[in-house]
């Protein structure tokens, strides 16, 4: 016993997570080094020149490494022990940001000390990761026991996502919505966040794709439509289990499908309205009439599922189209990044895709990327360093990264299910939503599939506070870790 | 633990969700980077290049819609230093008709980080600037020899006559400050520097556009990127319509050639700016092209300070064109009617003195004003400083509050950049500078007759006169009537009230009149026309007395309210009222009566600059 408190260092060197870290280190110094040629420039300052902001960044990362090393040399039981006072100083601290911190393009999320500046919203995560964390360890608590823990569980992560909106920051306030993946994984229905899934994606796509008029409706409807009807076939096979219902709605959809594409070629117009209501319609209704067949309650899911989307659709139209002003509508497609902001986002993505592109399947090499070079992409170094990647290494590259990402992503999820305690299951499950929602987010945004939410690339994009906040949550996290043979159950 | 056993295979249903997103995004990567070939193509080609195209600057008409500012086409040569191969330093130098050493010092020029902090080797730079259409004419036409090489079409300005240089403005290329400022700029693009090109840069810039071109390994030009589907065309910059009369200004302009001065005229029912003359000028044309920067350097140098604007930047001693405020302010107080009469022994003597000229005595507002008594305003100044049961700092308190509310003692506001607030004293101040010792209104008499700490710019005189013009208030002045596709600042339009009775201002104003009819400004009446006028002549410690003149036509419909400012010129009455008179004729009628030919003639030609005492090298 004496011994393990003596030997603290050396048995946490022994049992730390040494896969990850790796990945950790291989994935900062690829960011470094795609950040000098991201902001390389004629006079072929060095790499480590701190004039550079690649120079810097590997200053950031060695004080990373201290700072990962000094966690890792810290007590496990610190931060349990510590989460709420933690999680409240943050909090404070957040509250102290909306007051104090300088307004930068209009977001008043920096505090500034002499020459650093430093985001506290980037430090809110890992705190509270620590308190959702301790909550779910509380003795004998489980999520679904009562609606009151629900209520818990959110007020913690309500809190930070709240003053984070205050300051301005929308798209670092979003991130905390990616704590819905551990409610999930600690027993939320699977439902809820299929529903939240879905309307978010219908929302964003009816929203965003209003241009194009296919049918005689909005391509983003028509996306929606379809994608209710293939998850509607999903549902059937995969939830209800029942394949030959399934078979039959496919044919019904299919063959619809190809006489109204059919008449449309023949010069028909058919309103797409009409057609995609009356199809599911009829899919709900056969569906019901099979229903007895098997489990009742999954197939009134399924219907339910149909009308509710169908509903919820036209609500947004509605809301969108009728209720709110112009200027409304503008104001929220450009907070959420659905809308181009001529100047800004809009000109970005086009920017950042053309120059994806130039990359073609090898990339132009180091350093010889020319649409990066150019400063066409704005924040190139920041938000959009994944399109330097792509310019400059080509398809190879992106998919690399890509694919190192999710390998370490997914380590973590190893990670997280080998915790005996609920305490480091829930922390890492955070530490894992945060990264999946960043990854999708960034790189969707920088390929142009996802709204232009200006959320850093973890380990990559340039910049102290992201890295440092990142660093600390994932040490935090190989820590727990680490201890965990430890632990007394 | 069955339960648990059940959650546990959710992580099956996250780890899938990821795998499924980033398989999407690989997919759509593949789609974007391999697929498509159109990128792919644009792989193979170098880049793009991004030009940009820049907005035609608005132009500037008067108010009667002459077209007074507008463009005309310059060339720069630009090059991409990194595309720049091997090419004939000697042909590229005969193109351009210059010698290798100039070539070689642009070069120089354009790659030391000093002279041009934005420089890249992968990014468009400015090599020459300027070049005229001739040389534009040979190097098109070679282009093809100097690759890495483009030319970028620009505009520069150019005026309709060499006139209202002040007024106008320049422009300049935009410094390191200007592009850290303002994310607009670029290294070498222009803004405006002085008069309205400064003051509406804004407006008058218009929105940059952009064209992509695609270029070929070698630096070569392939045509438009998905032609042109990604340009953005640029937008013009607005128009702007000028209260500016410029055949008035021109005029204003010829009157005070070799004077040291400033006039304003100003239309007293909507304040807009009829002219707003500076002398000495400068031809507004020097100021642009390839010579500006000498030129500019030389005007810096010159001994007269052509530069400065006189008409709103010079602070004067306003002397007796000040009276009229002071007769505003006692008979508003109640300290006079307009039968109180003051004694005038050939002046103002009470313990101490202050002289006067000769006319009857004692002496009421109007008859003083038409006279320019000095005495009568000291009197008056006197009992309202020296008013029983107050103080006198508490009274100048007063009297600071109402010659501010008449547009004294701070900026106007005026749509033209660097006014000068001019000087009014409050009481801290003689506060400070009688340390100590009390002071009272003999020790400050002096402002009552526009001397002393008093100082005010022709332009706030101006401002006067147009307020007792209108009997009682005034529109800031400002010289941008319209603007094309958008609006004025409202502030313009918004009326300003002196806390003045308006009967007061009849009485002002008929005391001007009388001037002119049989007073001090006899020589602006004009045949016709009902004049109201009042003549200063101010004392400074620069030499000879300058020469000031308001007034405004005609009388009861005035349509022109005037400040005329000639420096060490003497008597008001000898230069401040005949050109005055002359602008006022110039503008209500079109033309100099033939029976007032004689001083027209006379103030063109006649020459005060010799007393300004501004040596010459």
């Amino acid at each position: 016993m004496e011994s393990r408190y003596t030997d603290n260092s050396i048995s946490v060197f022994r049992s730390l997570d040494w896969l990850t870290v790796l990945l950790y280190l291989v994935l900062v110094c690829a960011g470094a080094v795609s950040i000098y040629a991201a902001s390389y420039d004629f006079d072929h300052a060095s790499m480590f020149s701190f004039n550079e902001f690649s120079g810097k960044q590997f200053l950031w990362i060695g004080l990373s490494i201290i700072i990962g090393g000094v966690i890792l040399l810290l007590d496990y039981r610190l931060y349990e022990a510590y989460a709420y006072p933690i999680y409240g100083c943050m909090i404070i601290l957040l509250i102290v940001t909306i007051f104090i911190a300088p307004d930068t393009k209009g977001s008043r999320s920096w505090l500034v000390f002499g020459p650093v500046s430093l985001q506290p919203a980037e430090f809110g995560k890992f705190a509270t990761a620590l308190a959702l964390a301790k909550l779910f360890d509380s003795y004998n608590f489980r999520l679904n026991a009562k609606i009151s823990n629900y209520f818990r569980a959110l007020i913690i992560i309500f809190l930070p996502i709240i003053l984070i909106i205050m300051q301005r920051e929308t798209g670092s306030a979003l991130v905390y919505f990616a704590l819905i993946f551990v409610l999930y994984r600690e027993g939320m229905s699977g439902l809820i966040l299929f529903s939240v899934v879905c309307a978010v994606t219908f929302f964003v796509v009816a929203v965003k794709y209003t241009e194009t008029m296919i049918l005689g409706i909005p391509l983003g409807e028509f996306i929606v439509f379809v994608m209710v009807m293939v998850i509607f076939i999903m549902l059937l096979l995969m939830y209800c289990r029942d394949t030959m219902v399934a078979i039959f709605v496919t044919a019904g959809f299919a063959g619809s499908g190809l006489i109204v594409t059919v008449l449309e070629l023949c010069g028909l117009h058919i309103n797409g309205l009409i057609y995609f209501i009356s199809i599911i319609t009829l899919a709900c209704l056969y569906t019901a009439v099979m229903m007895f067949r098997g489990d009742i309650r999954k197939f009134l899911v399924t219907i339910g599922f149909a009308v509710v989307s169908v509903l919820f659709l036209f609500s947004v139209n509605y809301v969108f189209g009728s209720v709110l002003e112009p200027h409304q509508q503008g104001r929220i497609k450009v907070a959420l990044g659905i809308e181009e902001d001529l100047r800004g986002a809009g000109y970005n993505v086009n920017q950042s895709k053309i120059a994806i592109g130039s990359g073609g399947l090898i990339g132009k090499g180091f350093l010889n990327g020319t649409q990066t070079k150019l400063k066409y992409v704005p924040e190139q170094h920041t938000d959009f360093i994944f399109c330097t990647i792509g310019e400059e290494e080509g398809f190879a590259g992106s998919v690399a990264v890509l694919v190192v990402f999710t390998a370490f992503i997914l380590r973590l999820m190893v990670i997280a299910e080998r915790q005996r305690s609920p305490f480091g299951r829930v922390y890492s499950y955070c530490v894992v939503s945060f990264l999946i929602f960043h990854l999708a987010i960034n790189v969707g945004m920088v390929i142009g599939l996802c709204p232009v939410i200006g959320i850093p690339l973890p380990f990559f994009s340039y910049g102290g506070s992201a890295l440092w906040g990142f660093t600390i949550l994932l040490f935090i996290m190989l820590r727990i870790d680490a201890a965990r043979k430890e632990r007394r159950e | 633990m069955r339960k648990d056993y059940n959650l546990s295979k959710r992580k099956y249903v996250i780890g899938g969700f990821l795998c499924t997103v980033v398989l999407i995004y690989i997919i759509r990567l593949f789609n974007l980077q391999v697929a498509d070939d159109h990128y792919k193509a644009n792989a193979e080609s170098n880049a793009f290049l991004r030009r940009i195209i820049y907005p035609a600057r608005g132009l500037m008409y008067d108010r009667n819609g002459k077209l007074v500012v507008f463009n005309q086409p310059a060339y720069d040569v630009m090059i991409i230093p990194k595309d720049v191969g091997k090419f004939d330093t000697t042909a590229l130098c005969q193109v351009l008709d210059i010698t290798p050493e100039i070539l070689a010092e642009k070069w120089a020029e354009m790659k030391s980080p000093r002279k041009n902090p934005g420089y890249s080797a992968y990014t468009p730079q400015k090599l020459i600037s300027h070049l005229s259409q001739a040389d534009y004419g040979r190097l098109q036409e070679k282009l093809y020899m100097f690759p890495g090489f483009f030319i970028q079409k620009r505009t520069v300005r150019e005026y309709s006559s060499p006139t209202a240089a002040n007024v106008l403005g320049n422009i300049r290329e935009v410094s390191a400050k200007d592009v850290a400022a303002d994310e607009y700029y670029r290294p070498g693009d222009y803004t405006g520097d002085l008069g309205i090109e400064k003051s509406y840069e804004k407006a008058l810039r218009g929105i940059k556009g952009v064209e992509i071109l695609m270029k070929d390994a070698y630096g070569r030009i392939k045509g438009k990127y998905e032609e042109g589907k990604h340009d953005v065309a640029p937008l013009a910059g607005h128009n702007l319509t000028l209260s500016i009369d410029i055949e008035l200004q021109k005029y204003g302009e010829a009157l005070m050639q070799n004077k040291i001065g400033a006039i304003v005229a100003i239309e007293p029912k909507t304040g807009e700016i009829l002219a707003l003359v500076t002398a000495p000028s400068y031809d507004p044309t020097l100021l642009v092209g390839k010579q500006r920067g000498k030129n500019y350097a030389a005007l810096v140098r010159d001994p007269y300070k052509p530069l400065y604007d006189r008409a709103l930047q010079a602070a004067y001693p306003p002397g007796s064109t000040f009276k009229p405020t002071q007769g505003l302010i006692f008979l508003q107080e109640g300290t006079i009617n307009t039968s109180t009469m003051y004694p005038c022994y050939h002046g103002y003597v009470n313990r101490i003195r202050v002289g006067c000229h000769g006319h009857g005595s004692p002496i009421a507002i109007k008859p003083a004003l038409q006279t320019s008594c000095n005495a009568f305003f000291c009197w008056g100044l006197k009992n309202f400083i020296d008013k029983r049961g107050t103080r006198p700092a508490k009274q100048l308190e007063k009297w600071k509050d109402y010659m501010v509310e008449m547009g004294y003692g701070y900026r106007l506001g005026v749509d033209l950049p660097s006014e000068s607030r001019g000087f009014i004293p409050n009481p801290e101040y003689y506060n400070k500078s009688y340390r100590g010792v009390n002071w009272s209104a003999n020790s400050i008499i002096s402002i009552s007759i526009g001397q002393g700490e008093v100082l005010a710019t022709p332009l706030q005189i101006a401002n006067l006169c147009a307020t007792i013009a209108n009997r009682g208030h005034f529109f800031t002045p400002h010289v941008v009537k319209a603007i094309s596709d958008s609006v004025i600042d409202p502030k313009y339009t918004e009326r300003h009230t002196p806390e003045i009775n308006r009967e007061y201002y009849d009485v002002v104003a008929e005391g001007m009149r009388m001037a002119v009819l049989g007073g001090t400004c006899r020589g602006a009446a004009l045949p016709g026309i009902e004049v109201a006028g009042k003549t200063g002549t101010a004392q400074n410690p620069h030499g000879k007395d300058h020469s000031a003149f308001m007034g405004f036509a005609p009388y009861n419909d005035p349509k022109i309210a005037i400040c005329v400012y000639v420096e060490n010129a003497g008597f008001g009455a000898t230069y401040g009222v005949p050109i005055g008179s002359l602008m006022m004729e110039k503008y209500l009628t079109g033309n100099i009566s033939p029976g007032r030919k004689g001083i027209e003639e006379r103030m063109l030609n006649s020459n005060t600059i010799i007393s300004s005492g501004v040596k010459v090298h």
